[in-house]
């Protein structure tokens, strides 16, 4: 069997085989072949990738494994808007907090562009090393949730995490009507409870069915990719594409990167200069 | 030497001093010892108690947004009273069983006193981590699904073992003050009771005493690496994050070293209380003050020494994060806070320490004061600037206490006075045995080298005779006391060289 990284480093393994010096195997050679295949049919992998479902006799590569969530978010297209964080507090009930966080910022000559940050679902998470009852867990999906059943309100995820993702239920938090009768799950915190803390969860709730992220559907300017690492694959609602060329070909890289808590999310570089090219959808 | 035996009354002797040890330790114990001040003090402590325990209710009913604490700023003044007085829990440790130890022989008044503060401390700041919690509710979650990767749960172990281990080593000397206390006619019957219960049947029997004294060796040794691990991981809470001012090594040591600089002179100032307040100053002497003075002072030096290591190996680098916090603390938002630790709490305190001219009472207890307020502060500007500093692209959080965390944090303070003030209505803040013990040690020593002296090693020594005479547990002898007391715990009866050699 083989671990998470083993697993994640052979589809990403995939994407450079000028860079390594290992030769292209079978496996790598078959995703690749798949790849090559009509972006109707990609997207349909997709579609099944976020079932779950194996998707297609070509794709063995990984095939029968759970798919690994990622996010690559294409700074060059984002313009800033927030339609991505109004998406996600409607379909979270989350009041004001903000899961993913739009900060504008001043780059190295004087322009702007905009950064949004969701939960960056460390593969090495901060916040799941330190809860005192593992409240914070992560599921087959590599997704970081919390158990409000269980948490205890320390804060020490929010202390320990360098990314800001957290917010907490400091008082009585807001909730839709007849939230007290849904079903609580992790994957779809509803009703939120008071005294702990909530973040992005990749709308893990969605993704169990079928649907893309709530930013990731709403973003006008498709800035946000959503992909699976197992079979290599991302989506932004209009394009389907390799993720790993989208990692490679476009230098995406990882806030933090140094810290070496390994995000699931990617940033492609860009400061909003093709927001104007994309038709919205 | 037996405890139970009622001391003659001689006032040309050690007994004279032996009486009234006995009469001014005992005296508040009695049951109409509450003069009106001490009546008012444990009213004023309680009213204080009591509104901290309201501003709690209210937090707990409306949850920590009656508090100043944000998303960005979610750690604050309880999170500093924790530490500070898990810190301060130190000062039993070092004073009684490093001291015990190393055989030092002016330990023994105030040994009582020392792990008093220990319990009081451990017990205050312990319920500083309930009160920050945002579901107090579930404290037993911690039981239920620990997870053992979390430093918090290394917290908890090693806290509740210290607690534990503290509580032993606190009973443990008392047992033989009980034990004289239970027949003690001026008490009440009910006290009396209890203090009987307490004294497991202590009647002095020599191998009472052996056992005893080797459960205190053993209790002096445990509690040692206990106590460090202790404030060790309460380090490790922010030493094991990413954080900036908290992603250091040196966190652990480098918070030791605090918490016993912090513990000592929390000593201080309690023995300065209480030596008032219970006229104890034959007993508790200025030579306690200057030893625990110079103690302070070493300890300050340390904690100067790791502080600049701490903070110039990080200013040298400057690695993004760190010159925001650095310059925030040094010149920045926090800066009145930084300087007023750095000069009113460790520069200050030690100038005082350091010339005879102050080396006084008066100066020891001030520099004791300030390294309790600069300590605190220190561990306010350890805890809310590294959470405040921007680890985004947005601005510096600002974090302002709101008057539910300030009630809290007085009721903790008059919660720790309180405490104390009713154990010490309760039980000896001496330990008269002990220091009765440290008094026969030094007139068998004395008469035994009169006698290596003088002519003959008869060995007709009764260990009972009389002081020094000046009521000062040692003197003018200290360190010089050791063939009493052997590294195995064996308190031996009649000349203490000659029994040790025979056996």
């Amino acid at each position: 069997m083989h671990t998470d990284s083993e697993r994640r480093d052979q589809g990403r393994g995939e994407r450079s085989p000028a860079e390594g010096g290992c030769p292209l195997s079978r496996r790598a050679f078959l995703a690749r072949a798949a790849a090559t295949a009509g972006s109707v049919a990609a997207a349909g992998r997709v579609v099944a990738a976020l079932r779950g479902e194996p998707a297609n006799a070509a794709t063995t590569a990984g095939q029968t494994e759970v798919p690994q969530w990622a996010m690559v978010i294409d700074l060059g297209r984002c313009d800033g808007c927030k339609e991505c964080t109004t998406a996600c507090q409607k379909t979270h009930f989350t009041g004001d907090q903000e899961w993913i966080q739009v900060f504008e910022v001043t780059d190295e000559g004087g322009g702007h562009y905009f950064l949004p940050r969701p939960c960056m679902q460390c593969e090495n998470a901060p916040c799941l090393n330190v809860c005192p009852v593992g409240a914070t867990f992560r599921n087959e999906n590599g997704t970081v949730l919390i158990n409000h059943d269980i948490c205890i309100g320390c804060r020490f995820c929010m202390a320990a995490c360098p990314y800001g993702a957290r917010s907490f239920n400091w008082g009585e938090p807001e909730n839709p009507p007849g939230a007290s009768l849904a079903q609580y799950t992790p994957e779809y915190p509803i009703p939120h409870r008071k005294g702990t803390p909530d973040k992005c969860m990749f709308c893990a709730h969605d993704a169990e069915v079928g649907k893309l992220p709530a930013c990731v559907s709403a973003c006008p300017m498709s800035a946000i990719w959503f992909g699976d690492l197992v079979r290599d694959i991302a989506t932004n609602g209009l394009e389907t594409v390799k993720l790993s060329w989208l990692l490679t070909e476009r230098n995406a890289y990882r806030l933090k990167e140094e810290l070496g808590t390994r995000p699931r999310v990617w940033y492609l570089p860009g400061h909003g200069q093709q927001s104007e090219e994309v038709t919205p959808v | 030497m037996s405890v139970a035996v009622e001391p003659r009354i001689d006032e040309t002797s050690a007994d004279g001093a032996r009486v009234r040890l006995r009469e001014r330790v005992e005296a508040p114990l009695r049951s109409k010892a509450w003069g009106v001040k001490g009546r008012l003090l444990v009213a004023g402590l309680s009213l204080v108690v009591a509104w901290g325990v309201f501003a709690w209710i209210h937090q707990v009913r409306d949850g920590l947004a009656v508090t100043g604490l944000s998303n960005h700023v979610s750690w604050g003044l309880y999170i500093t009273n924790f530490v500070f007085f898990i810190g301060i829990s130190h000062a039993g440790t070092l004073v009684s069983a490093i001291l015990r130890l190393t055989h030092a022989e002016w330990r023994r008044p105030i040994t009582r006193l020392a792990e008093m503060i220990t319990v009081v401390a451990l017990v205050i700041g312990a319920s500083m981590v309930l009160v920050d919690m945002g579901r107090p509710d579930r404290l037993l979650n911690v039981l239920r699904f620990p997870h053992l990767r979390s430093p918090i749960l290394w917290d908890i172990l090693s806290i509740s073992t210290y607690i534990l281990g503290s509580l032993i080593y606190l009973f443990l000397p008392l047992v033989p003050d009980v034990a004289a206390l239970r027949d003690s006619p001026a008490l009440g019957r009910v006290r009396r009771r209890i203090y009987r219960a307490l004294s497991l049947r202590w009647t002095g029997l020599p191998e009472q005493r052996v056992a005893l004294t080797r459960a205190i060796g053993i209790m002096a040794v445990v509690i040692v690496p206990v106590a460090v691990s202790v404030h060790t991981v309460v380090s490790w809470i922010f030493g094991m994050t990413l954080r900036e001012g908290w992603n250091s090594t040196i966190f652990g040591p480098y918070f030791v070293v605090g918490a016993i600089f912090s513990g000592i002179a929390g000593i201080i100032v309690v023995m300065a209380i209480f030596r008032r307040a219970y006229r104890l100053e034959e007993f508790i002497t200025e030579k306690h003050f200057r030893y625990l003075g110079s103690l302070l002072m070493v300890l300050g030096l340390l904690y100067v020494y790791f502080t600049a290591s701490e903070y110039i190996t990080v200013g040298y680098k400057l690695r993004v994060g760190d010159d925001a916090l650095l310059s925030a603390l040094l010149v920045g938002r926090y800066a009145v806070l930084f300087w007023t630790f750095a000069i009113g709490g460790t520069l200050v305190p030690i100038l005082l320490l350091a010339f005879r001219r102050t080396r006084t009472v008066p100066g020891i207890v001030s520099a004791a004061v300030l390294v309790n307020v600069g300590m605190w502060l220190k561990r306010f500007v350890i805890v809310v600037p590294s959470m405040a500093l921007p680890l985004m692209p947005w601005e510096w959080g600002t974090y302002h206490p709101t008057w539910v965390e300030w009630s809290i944090t007085a009721a903790a303070f008059a919660g720790f006075a309180l405490v104390f003030v009713l154990l010490a209505r309760f039980f000896p803040v001496i330990s008269v045995w002990e220091v009765e013990e440290g008094w026969e040690q030094l007139e068998v020593q004395e008469r035994w080298e009169r006698l290596e002296v003088g002519v003959s090693h008869d060995g007709q020594l009764d260990g009972n005779g009389h002081g020094n005479g000046d009521g000062h547990p040692n003197g003018h002898r200290d360190g010089h006391l050791e063939p009493a007391q052997h590294a195995d715990g064996v308190v031996p009866e009649g000349p203490p060289i000659a029994t040790g050699e025979e056996r």
